[in-house]
This record gives structure tokens, sequence and C-alpha cells, in this order.
């Protein structure tokens, strides 16, 4: 199977590749998929008081399609806001990356992985908001 | 060096040019049909495909008069197996493999099971390996064949044959062995090793694609197969169709060069292969050798190299002509059933590399080859979170995970 260029330049230039604190309140972390799946996504996102995504990091398990579709999601999901980034669709992926049909599923990955990240920012952010009222 | 460089020579070998040369005048001037018995194009023919089948025959120490040619080894094993199963009905409906087999064995005693013949799949060892004793305890009064590959085409391994093949003879059961990658590359005697049916290929021992034989025994005991393709009554009656004359002269050869080149070649193949693993080893951790350390092929290196997936890695050394035991290299997208028979976790199965050496593999390329793929796993594994979380102390194995998306 032939990659696209697309492919190729994520995979040999991956954008964003690393860690962020997993414990600071304004990131948020999603890792999905499975070892003995053939793949698994752990993306990171951290958010700044305005509610805009201001840097992402990634790493991968995975395929050189989903190498390509988790850095080309950072990519994405920066300066957007929670909102926004939870607008991006498994199928723009694809699209941008001309992926084959049999490697749709790393889009999908993806996609959770943003969307896992962005809900663990939001827990984090409610049990924020919840902590100094129990006190009170 | 010229790029890529060919590490896959269990799936084909490049056809040697001394083959070649020994083919082209079959496709030119002596174009004759071999079952022409009437004139001189037909003799020319024949005699050219009777050189073929002593050469094949001497390679596995067997008797020109028991070669069967076919168009390769998928046509061998399906011929020997259903061959036998519906020759000897009446004596019994039970067969005997290993679930490592090559889908062309297995996929024959699938089909006999839906016909009502019964199949008992042997356990392997975490090398891959079945026990004699096994095979001992699986035969039963209506066995009519043991089938059992000569060496694995994945992992590499071999079976001990020989003493397979004797427990068969002292029990009177038919042994067949499918040794498309054995063939030239180990020592095969079919008389010292109690074989009754041989599968063999031209294109994996430097010879055509599109041919292959069936060896199948005359004498102690003579045995007998049902024909799975009806016709002119040709190789006595086993396989009708006219002779691939070409493709046979080729198979000759290749067996011809295989023979003369077998010790020479072994010797070179293991000591490439122990340094290509030696490299590996050194420059990288966490990596696992799949299959038997030392009963292997000499040209097969199979490594599972963990925390990084197979396909993202064979990107990374597209130079390197390789295959991959994980799903997503797989027409199914399900990890290697070889490796899951062995006992190989999904997970591993995932990051496993194939490296097949041969005839026109140099010191010079296994070097490059350890030096490109210890820089991509290492790249790789910066990227991997399973290789931070091992770091970090994880048991993976513990980690509950979510898998998602068409999985």
């Amino acid at each position: 199977m032939a990659y696209s260029d697309k492919v190729l330049d994520h995979y040999n230039h991956p954008r964003n590749i690393g860690s962020l604190d997993k414990e600071a309140a304004d990131v948020g972390t999603g890792v999905v998929g499975a070892p003995e799946c053939g793949d698994v996504m752990r993306l990171q996102i951290k958010v700044n008081d305005k509610g805009v995504i201001e840097d992402a990091k990634f790493k991968t398990f995975g395929c050189g399609s989903a190498i390509a579709s988790s850095s080309l999601a950072t990519e994405w999901v920066k300066g957007r806001t929670v909102e926004q980034a939870l607008q991006i669709r498994n199928v723009d992926i694809v699209q941008e990356l001309a992926l084959p049909p049999v490697k749709v599923h790393c889009s999908v990955l993806a996609e959770d992985a943003i969307r896992a990240a962005l809900a663990d920012y939001q827990k984090k952010q409610q049990a924020h908001a919840a902590e100094p009222q129990k006190a009170g | 060096m010229s790029k890529p460089i060919y590490f896959d020579y269990q799936a084909t070998t490049p056809l040697d040019e001394r083959v070649l040369d020994a083919m082209l005048p079959y496709f030119r001037e002596k174009f004759g049909n071999a079952a022409s018995r009437n004139h001189e194009f037909g003799w020319e023919a024949e005699k050219a495909v009777d050189v073929a089948r002593g050469q094949i025959a001497a390679l596995i120490g067997a008797d020109g008069k028991e070669i069967v040619f076919t168009s390769g080894a998928t046509e061998s094993n399906n011929l020997a197996i259903k061959g036998v199963a519906e020759m000897y009905r009446e004596k019994g409906r039970h067969l005997i493999t290993a679930p490592t087999e090559h889908k062309a064995v297995l996929d024959p005693m699938k089909r006999l099971e839906q016909e009502g013949c019964t199949v008992t799949y042997l356990p392997v060892d975490k090398s891959g390996q079945v026990s004699v004793a096994d095979v001992a305890k699986a035969l039963r009064p209506d066995t009519v064949l043991v089938s059992l590959m000569a060496a694995n085409n994945e992992i590499g391994t071999l079976h001990p044959i020989e003493a397979i093949g004797k427990l068969c003879k002292e029990r009177g059961v038919l042994f067949h062995t499918d040794a498309t990658q054995g063939v030239g590359k180990i020592p095969v005697d079919v008389d010292r090793m109690g074989i009754d049916l041989l599968s063999l290929s031209g294109h994996k021992i430097y010879g055509p694609k599109g041919i292959g034989a069936l060896y199948v025994r005359r004498r102690n005991p003579r045995v007998r197969l049902s024909p799975q393709m009806d016709g002119g009554g040709h190789e006595r009656g086993m396989r009708s169709g006219t002779l691939n004359v070409p493709g046979i002269v080729g198979l000759g050869k290749a067996c011809e060069l295989a023979g003369a080149e077998l010790a020479s070649e072994s010797v070179r193949l293991t000591a490439l292969r122990e340094r290509l693993w030696s490299k590996l080893k050194e420059g990288l951790d966490e990596i696992h050798l799949n299959g038997h350390p030392t009963e292997r092929l000499p040209g097969n290196l199979n490594v599972s190299f963990a925390y990084v997936e197979g396909e993202g890695l064979m990107m990374g050394i597209a130079d390197l002509a390789v295959s991959s035991g994980s799903a997503c290299t797989s027409a199914s997208l399900e990890p290697s059933y070889v490796l899951k028979a062995i006992g190989v976790g999904d997970d591993l199965a995932h990051t496993s590399i194939r490296f097949g050496l041969g005839r026109f593999t140099t010191e010079e390329q296994v070097d490059y080859a350890a030096q490109r793929t210890i820089a991509a796993v290492r790249r790789l594994r910066e990227m991997s979170p399973l290789y931070e979380m091992a770091k970090e102390g994880i048991d993976l194995s513990h980690v509950k995970w979510s898998p998602t998306a068409g999985h």
C-alpha cells in the first residue's frame, strides 16, 4: 500500500511529540486504543484561561497512518477553543491525509483521543470549580 | 549497495540467472509438448522434463518417477491432503496436523472437516515445535495422514521431521510434509526421514513462480492419490494438464543449484542471521526472538520489537523489504495466527518483523539493515506512549485499555 505524501510528511516529521504534565489542572489527557489492537494514542491538551487550547502533545503506538492522524490532530486543536475542538471529525482527517478505507479507524481513534482529552480537561475543571464550595 | 534491499526470501526469491538461462530455450525453439510422443519436438520436451525430475528427486533422495508436477506448493498440498483423504476414505477419516501450518494445509484440512473428516491439531511449544510424543498420542486406528511442515514460513522453526516420519512408518500411517521452505535450505531425504509425500515450490528456491512438485512415494508403501484435476491422465493420472516445460526445466535447475550450494549456503546464512540478531540485541533492549533459537531455517529471523508497531516500523525502514506479523499488514486485519499459536500475545505480535535472508544477501546489507532498524525503533519508541509507560514502571498488562474504532 502506498502512503499519501501528507501521511509520509507527518510520519517523518511528526508535529508536537511529547508529554504535558497530566496532573496539571489545565491539561487534559486522552489515551485510546489498546496494544492488542495494534494502536494506542495518547493526546494531551493544555488550555489557557481564555478557554483556548494553547498547546497539544501526542505519543502514538501504531502504524504510519495512526501516527499521522494523531500528529494532525494536535496541529488542528492548537489555537481552538474547547468547543471548536469538539467539532473536529474523523472524516476531516481522512480527507486531509487521503487515508484509504482500511485506515479509517486510525482517524476514528484520533477523534476519540481528542474527545477523551477534552473530557478529561472538563472533568478536572468541574472538580476544580466544585472544590472551593465544598471547602466553604 | 542498491536499495531497497530485499529481506523477504520466505515470501519469494529472485530467479537465479543460471535458472533463467536453462529455461529460455524452452520458451523459444524448444516449445514442444512433452506428451507429443511422435515427433522430435515432443521427445525434446519429454527429455528435458525427465532431466528435471532427476534433478528434483536428487535433492530429496527420491526417484524421478516419484515426482508429480503441479502449479506450486499450494496445489501440491491440496493434492496430497485431499487426494489421500479421498483415496483412503475406507481406511479412516482422521488426519493430524498443527495450527502453525501454512493456510495451504489448514484450509484443505478445514474443507475435509466440513466433509466429515476429523482433524487433530497438535499443540506446539513456544518455539513452534510439535513433540513426537504428541504425534504418537494423537494417532488413531483410523488416522490416514499426518501432515507437518519441514520449516515454518513465518518463524522458521523446524519440526523433528525424521522422528515423526519414523513413528508414522512404525504405525503404518502416511506422512506428508510441506517442505516449501525447507527444500534446498536444510537437508531433506525422504527415505531417511520416512516421508511419503512432500510438497515443494520453485519460487522459494530461486526458480520460477507457477511451478511446484509433489513427491509421491512409490515403494514401501506405494502411495495412491485421488486426483484433484481430471483430464488427459498426465503425471501417472495424479495431475492432468499439459506440462509447464520451461517451468519444470527451471525447477530442475533450481534444485540442482540448491543441492550443490546447500552445505555452504546454510553455514553462510546462519552466520549472517546470527550477525543480524546480535547487532539488534546490542543496539536495543526489549526485543524478542520468535521461533526456535537454533532449530530454525538458516535465513529466517523473526523479531518482536516491543512498544513499536510493525507496520509503523516498516514505514521507518522503507528501504528494507521485510514483512510483519502485525494485523495492519495482513488482509484479515488479524495479527499472525502462527505467533498466536506459539503464545506470543497480540501486543507483541503487532510488533514483529520477519527478516528473510537468502542467496544474494551480503554482510554489508545485514549491517545496514541492523543499523537502520535500530535507528527506526529508537525513534518510534520515543514516540510510543507504551514505551514511556513501561519505562515509568507501569505494567501494561494491568492497564485498562479502551479499544475503539473498528476493533
